[in-house]
């Protein structure tokens, strides 16, 4: 490249008349070697652009998917049929009977049935009577004693 | 949208988010911060994207606009602290190790630009897009953004020119 058109290409430059092309050429021609002496000044400043072109970003990008979004809302969606259940679930027909006489004879058959458990139940504690027995069969122990007694008082 | 699709449409320009979030903002860990943000945005709002135009250029104002706002709540966040009733002679030591380095007095002197501008040379010079996006991108018209260009530039040369031929910042 002549010296006379880069000084001319360095002109447009500092009016911001050149195109990207010729400004590509500046820079190959400022970073090579042969730099005339009194454009020296302008080497630094096209090696920094072309140096700083190089810089990259090397950090990671923590790109999240909307996954995340939703299980949050899934938990707030648990709450909520839970209220909703508490809320609604009041103790509504528990059976209630307006007519007495229905009502009594309800009554006396749940009453029966009580009544009914209780005896199933209270026929299995009779098995305790043979813990009784258990015992009157030991009292033939005393006979042994009335024995032992009779032989010591004999020995007096 | 898929993930891999949204990643298909985003990973070409994520550098270039990068870049210029870190243009304005200047700390790395602050611009990687401002990228994960934007990119999350466009992300949460992928059913949109397809409603888009140019999704790069979007992306790119979403960037200018989020970081201006990251930069305004930080002023009104921390008190700053002025430097100039003393004068603290190891920073300008190190400050001079580090402008030896002539590459790095390139960034000191875009650090130094106006926003505006800094976005222009950004987008222009080191991300090289066409005017009419760098317009669209800032909502600017296109002669604005070549006076700020031409601006920027001239600042950038005459400072270099100085530190080069004087040694002064």
């Amino acid at each position: 490249m002549v010296l006379n058109d880069i000084e001319k290409l360095l002109n447009k430059y500092e009016k911001g008349e050149t195109s990207l092309k010729e400004e590509q050429v500046l820079k190959t021609y400022f970073t090579s070697d042969t730099v005339a002496p009194h454009l020296e000044m302008y080497k630094p400043m096209f090696t920094y652009f072309l140096v700083n072109q190089q810089e990259q970003f090397t950090k990671d990008i923590p790109l999240k998917t909307k996954r995340i979004f939703i299980y949050k809302w899934i938990s707030v969606a648990a709450v909520v049929v839970l209220m909703l259940g508490i809320f609604f679930n009041k103790p509504g027909d528990v059976g209630t009977i307006d007519d007495p006489e229905v009502a009594f004879n309800e009554i006396s058959k749940s009453l029966a049935m009580i009544s009914n458990q209780m005896n199933k139940g209270t026929s299995t504690v009779g098995y305790l009577n043979e813990v009784n027995k258990g015992t009157s069969t030991l009292g033939y122990l005393s006979e042994i004693e009335n024995t032992t007694s009779i032989i010591f008082k004999t020995n007096r | 949208m898929t993930q891999s699709e949204f990643l298909n449409i985003v990973m070409p320009f994520k550098d270039k988010v990068f870049r210029l979030a870190k243009r304005l903002l200047i700390s790395t860990e602050e611009a990687e911060d401002a990228t994960q943000e934007i990119i999350l945005k466009l992300w949460n709002n992928k059913e949109k994207i397809a409603e888009y135009k140019n999704v790069e250029a979007f992306s790119m104002t979403m960037t200018k606009n989020f970081c201006f706002d990251k930069l305004k709540s930080k002023q009104s966040q921390n008190l700053k602290i002025v430097h100039s009733n003393y004068e603290d002679k190891q920073t300008a030591l190190q400050k001079q190790i580090e402008l030896n380095d002539s590459v790095n007095w390139v960034a000191k002197i875009i650090e130094d630009l106006p926003e505006q501008q800094k976005l222009i040379i950004q987008l222009r010079d080191i991300e090289e897009y066409d005017y009419d996006e760098i317009a669209e991108m800032l909502s600017m018209n296109q002669t604005a953004v070549r006076v700020n260009l031409s601006r920027a530039r001239k600042t950038i040369r005459e400072k270099l020119t100085n530190t080069h031929n004087y040694g002064i910042k």
